[in-house]
């Protein structure tokens, strides 16, 4: 069968998480598999990723130059693009940077993509069976891709859980020379760092947090009444963002902030996991959504099914009579 | 500026509890509710306000049928000069790649400075943006919420990465961006607006129009097919609280001082 190789992401000499989910995720492809590392980049940190992956990768693909000094989604489609066989199957984290490079690379290698895969259900001949999710993820698909010609998969961080196994004694190999010159139209400027809130809902122990449910920027209130006689903080997920009823730091998500709070109330919150993601140290998630479907129920630990317009505003009655 | 938006029509997830049909090989599409993907009108909006400022023209496009003129047409009442309906038996069961390859030939038949989309589809995977540049060898971006013209040449852009962190990039033009939802405050659109378009002509164009090689689209074509859609199994998922309001109430405040969510 075709190689496979795991694009390994990395910042400051580290690689990130995905690196040892992307193992995970090769074996379910063929328990048999042993995939080849790839890392683009410069200098010392490059250096220290690639000698880090020998632990777990058995060969590890380093491209060191300049241009790819920042991870610049352009230039390193075009280095993979020249420098990895166009028949692999190539395995990319489906974030921020995955999004930028995965189906464009697919289409530079001729093969087929598929994007933001949960779950591997393995190979049938040509073709790769795989799981995605649609709305929201209120409903999955089971999905097969046509793999002849090799395939670009994009895999949801999180979804596969990295197996312990035993030191690969890994070595690694310079592809650098392979990629050539790289230039693009699109030039990294600078990052620009998060402006810092009123309030750090990082630091909350109790969190009253709205969804698209909460239907309208007046309604904020409702929550914001909750969350005073809670001696809470309100946060939101990102709908909530997007039509300017809350500033950005007040988001949690994978786009906002990791909080990791006690107690979280997700109210009229769908649950995707780019807001989940935000979510960490296993609190105690009471959710609220008129919609019994909703994704959050399958995360919360309690839930009802009500219309927080109305429940919202009794449940802080109660609380004040306390 | 000349501006392409590519948008769809799609079942509303604000609107819809989506559920299985029985065939369990879709979902219900009875009594759904559909609207213009959410991304995309954010999409339609952004090219509104560059041309407001920058001059030139914004079109919308969408592959579907007839169903979809509904979407164009909202949002030419929010201000787009054109829609354009693409549709062909031929593109039915198309996978991303061959959305991008039918756009592909109507991006070469126009001249278009910039090409948007929508960051993702609400039952898609944030992919025909980035083919669609990689077909066309222009620069792309995606996870974009700002947008700066810089000249007639660039753009100053900037892409959503983690953390509410933004990565700044200058582009050359054309090119193509996906746009992230949030980048702006589209523009309300009233029963009124729509009313004043009803009357306007979309053009329709289909495979032989395009030159796209029925063999390159379609479901012949396809490499990523879905073979089924189910609701997986719910984990350990919620315990319910399945009183009246006033007993969900009263236990709610039981488990919240246990669990210190009250103080």
């Amino acid at each position: 069968m075709a190689r496979i190789f795991a694009y390994i992401e990395h910042k400051g000499g580290v690689a990130d998480d995905s690196a040892a989910e992307l193992v995970a995720a090769a074996k379910k492809i063929d328990p048999a598999a042993s995939p080849t590392a790839v890392v683009t980049g410069w200098g010392a940190d490059l250096d220290a990723v690639c000698k880090s992956l020998t632990a777990s990768y058995a060969e590890v693909w380093k491209i060191a130059n300049e241009a790819l000094a920042y991870p610049n989604g352009e230039l390193v489609r075009k280095a993979l693009a020249k420098v990895l066989p166009h028949d692999s199957l190539v395995l990319v984290p489906h974030d921020h940077f995955g999004v930028d490079l995965g189906p464009g690379l697919s289409i530079k290698m001729d093969s087929t993509f598929v994007s933001d895969v949960v779950a591997i259900d393995g190979l049938d001949g040509a073709f790769l069976k795989v799981v995605r999710q649609e709305y929201g993820g209120q409903v999955s698909t089971h999905v097969r891709c046509d793999v002849s010609s090799g395939a670009v998969v994009n895999l949801r961080p999180g979804a596969f859980k990295p197996l312990e196994s035993p030191p690969a004694n890994g070595k690694v190999v310079d592809k650098s020379s392979e990629a050539g010159a790289l230039t693009s139209g699109r030039r990294y400027l600078t990052t620009v760092v998060a402006e810092a809130g009123d309030v750090d809902i990082s630091k909350q122990p109790v969190l009253v947090s709205i969804g698209r449910g909460i239907g309208e920027k007046d309604n904020v209130a409702i929550a914001q009444e909750l969350a005073d006689a809670m001696g809470a903080v309100v946060s939101c997920s990102r709908p909530v963002v997007d039509a300017k009823w809350l500033e950005k730091s007040r988001q949690v998500g994978s786009s906002g902030q990791t909080v990791k709070p006690k107690v979280y109330m997700a109210c009229g919150i769908s649950g995707s996991f780019q807001h989940l993601a935000g979510l960490k140290g296993n609190p105690f998630i009471v959710a609220i959504n008129k919609n019994p479907k909703a994704p959050i129920f399958q995360v919360a630990d309690v839930g009802i099914v009500d219309d927080i317009l109305e429940f919202l505003p009794e449940l802080t009655t109660k609380i004040r009579e306390l | 500026m000349e501006i392409l938006v590519c948008v769809r029509r799609v079942p509303d997830t604000a609107e819809n509890e989506i559920e299985l049909n029985r065939a369990g090989n879709d979902i219900e599409r009875d009594d759904l509710v559909y609207s213009i993907n959410e991304a995309d009108n954010y999409a339609v909006e952004e090219a509104l306000q560059i041309v407001a400022k920058a001059g030139g023209n914004v079109t919308v496009v969408t592959v579907g049928g007839d169903d979809d003129e509904e979407v164009l047409r909202r949002e030419m009442a929010m201000g787009a000069n054109q829609g354009v309906l693409i549709k062909d038996e031929a593109f039915n069961g198309s996978d991303g790649k061959g959305i991008a390859t039918i756009l592909k030939a109507f991006v070469q038949k126009g001249k278009y400075d910039l090409v948007l989309t929508g960051v993702q589809a609400e039952d898609g995977g944030a992919q025909v943006g980035g083919m669609l540049a990689s077909l066309l060898d222009y620069p792309f971006a995606s996870l974009v919420n700002s947008i700066e013209v810089l000249d007639g040449k660039k753009l100053k852009i900037s892409r959503e990465i983690a953390g509410g962190n933004k990565e700044m990039n200058e582009i050359d033009l054309p090119c193509v961006l996906s746009i992230q939802t949030g980048i702006n405050e589209p523009r309300y659109v009233g029963m009124r607006g729509i009313r004043q378009v009803a009357s306007l002509d979309i053009p329709t164009f289909g495979a032989s129009d395009l030159g796209v090689a029925a063999s390159s689209v379609g479901d012949a074509a396809a490499k990523v097919k879905r073979s089924d859609y189910f609701v997986p199994a719910m984990g350990k998922g919620a315990e319910m609280l399945q009183g009246s309001r006033e007993e969900n109430i009263e236990n709610l405040i039981g488990l919240l001082k246990a669990k210190g969510g009250l103080k």
